[in-house]
């Protein structure tokens, strides 16, 4: 297979799931573990161009892909503009489902570069957050989109809104 | 969390993996591996033998066939979802079938071929009134859908077989469906969901199929509804008089997410939203 524009080659057990190879075989560890029950999200990463949960795959089905894990997407030391629009947006707190929330924005602007609110909160539907609230993970996704369409993205909500006491 | 160890082959075509299948003494074909792979890291499944049928080439097509619409094997949820020649009611179920990235790699005829009591796309194809195509080393066998679904996780399908096609015939009229998901919306599998077609003519409703599912233990067609509705005008009136037949003959099953009654409920509201959108696309 092909991770992150780099071919590799390796013999596993039938059994080795993508998540384990990518983390143990290939020492990725950007991609998390987090429910192990194809829930969490937080294990995604992309195989041939489509959202993958990496827990809920045998590394042996991704034999000849394409695979694209958290540190595929910066390029020559710059941010790719999902990364960029997360830390410009504060779309974080403790960043343990960051890695997979990441590939899933990912994945929905490759399919639909100028998704609506509602449109992105269904997109990150397979990525569970425990801390965020998911508000700033979406203000980030909006950051990327336009970004990724060459628009100004919006001024962030703390940059405009008036504090009343 | 992994599975037991087991042997694995990625045949090149369908002939091949029906020999594959029949070599062993208990082995399992995987197509999306959503379900699958869950069921083999919690070892509830511990196949000698996956046969994965995932780089057959040419089985992710929706074909049209003149009188049947033909979803290969490998077609996605996704791909279903996306598709035009594909019924509302089909269409529907797959865009509400789990999350984006299930929807990636899950395919349409491995949740119809895993039968799960709550499934979406199941309850679809059985109110379509399809055909499913099942291949082994000795042949191909056409089995019609109301005759598939056994019970829980049960299908028609002999171990040997693997479910090649879904064949939809292009009868005409409207269909839809309409679900309460386990986590609200239509998120995540059916608390309650039903799936409805129908046919007009004259001004009235000459032909009806409704399936439920998450109700029971397997996709059900609820044969008191199509009775009642076929040869009324289809009027607001007449559906809710067919929904609330929606649990006659229909064994109801409690779970962790409501009780017979809260089901019971549910599957004739579920059935008169179906309905209504049904004859709307008709
Ligand atoms: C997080 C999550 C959420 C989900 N939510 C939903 C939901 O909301 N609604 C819903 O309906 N489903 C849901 N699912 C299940 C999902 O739809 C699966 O994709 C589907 O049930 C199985 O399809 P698959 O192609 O992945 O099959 P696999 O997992 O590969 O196989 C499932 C079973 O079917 C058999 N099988 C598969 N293909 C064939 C074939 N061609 N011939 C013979 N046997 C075959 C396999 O042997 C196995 O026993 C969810 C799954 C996950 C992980
Ligand atoms: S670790 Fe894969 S979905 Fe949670
Ligand atoms: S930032 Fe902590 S889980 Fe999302």
């Amino acid at each position: 297979m092909n991770v992150n524009g780099r071919a590799v080659t390796a013999d596993v057990e039938p059994r080795t799931l993508l998540v384990h190879f990518l983390r143990d075989d290939l020492g990725l560890t950007g991609t998390h573990i987090g429910c192990e029950t194809s829930y969490c999200g937080a294990c995604t990463v992309i195989v041939d161009g489509r959202t993958a949960k990496s827990c809920t795959m045998l590394a042996v089905q991704a034999d000849g892909a394409e695979i694209t894990t958290i540190e595929g997407l910066a390029a020559d030391g710059e941010l790719h503009p999902v990364q960029e629009g997360f830390w410009e947006r504060h779309g974080l707190q403790c960043g343990y489902c960051t890695p997979g929330m990441i590939m899933s924005a990912v994945g929905l602007l490759s399919e639909n570069p100028d998704p609506s609110e509602d449109e992105i909160r269904h997109g990150i539907e397979g990525n569970i957050c425990r801390c965020t609230g998911y508000h700033n993970i979406v203000r980030a996704i909006e950051y990327a989109a336009a970004k990724m369409r060459g628009e100004e993205p919006a001024p962030a909500e703390w940059e405009t809104q008036e504090v009343t006491a | 969390m992994f599975p037991r160890s087991f042997e694995y082959v990625a045949p090149a075509d369908l002939a091949e993996a029906a020999e594959a299948l029949a070599s062993a003494e208990f082995a399992k074909v995987m197509s999306g591996g959503m379900s699958l792979i869950p069921m083999m890291k919690l070892r509830l499944l511990s196949p000698d033998l996956v046969v994965d049928i995932g780089k057959i080439r040419g089985l992710d097509q929706i074909e049209d066939r003149g009188d049947a619409i033909a979803i290969g094997a490998l077609v996605r949820h996704a791909q279903t979802a996306a598709s035009d020649a594909v019924p509302a009611a089909l269409r529907t179920a797959a865009a509400w079938t789990g999350d984006t990235q299930v929807r990636n790699r899950g395919t349409t005829v491995g949740s119809v071929a895993h039968a799960d009591i709550a499934a979406d796309q199941p309850a679809a194809v059985l109110a379509l009134g399809a055909t499913m195509v099942a291949r082994s080393a000795s042949g191909t066998r056409e089995i019609p859908a109301d005759e598939f679904f056994v019970d829980a996780l049960t299908t028609a399908l002999e171990p040997g077989e693997i479910l090649a096609e879904i064949r939809i015939p292009k009868a005409g009229g409207g269909s839809a469906y309409e679900k309460l998901g386990r986590r609200g919306g239509h998120t995540d599998y059916a608390v309650a969901g039903a799936a409805a077609w129908v046919q007009r003519s004259n001004g009235s409703i000459s032909d009806c199929r409704v399936a439920l599912t998450g109700v029971g233990t397997k996709p059900t067609l609820a044969e008191g509804v199509a009775e009642a509705l076929i040869g009324t005008d289809g009027s607001a009136s007449a559906v809710e008089a067919a929904a609330a037949r929606a649990t006659e003959g229909v064994t109801l099953l409690e779970d962790l997410y409501g009780s017979e009654e809260y089901k019971a409920h549910l599957a004739k509201v579920m059935t008169a939203r179906a309905l209504t959108q049904a004859i709307a696309n008709a």
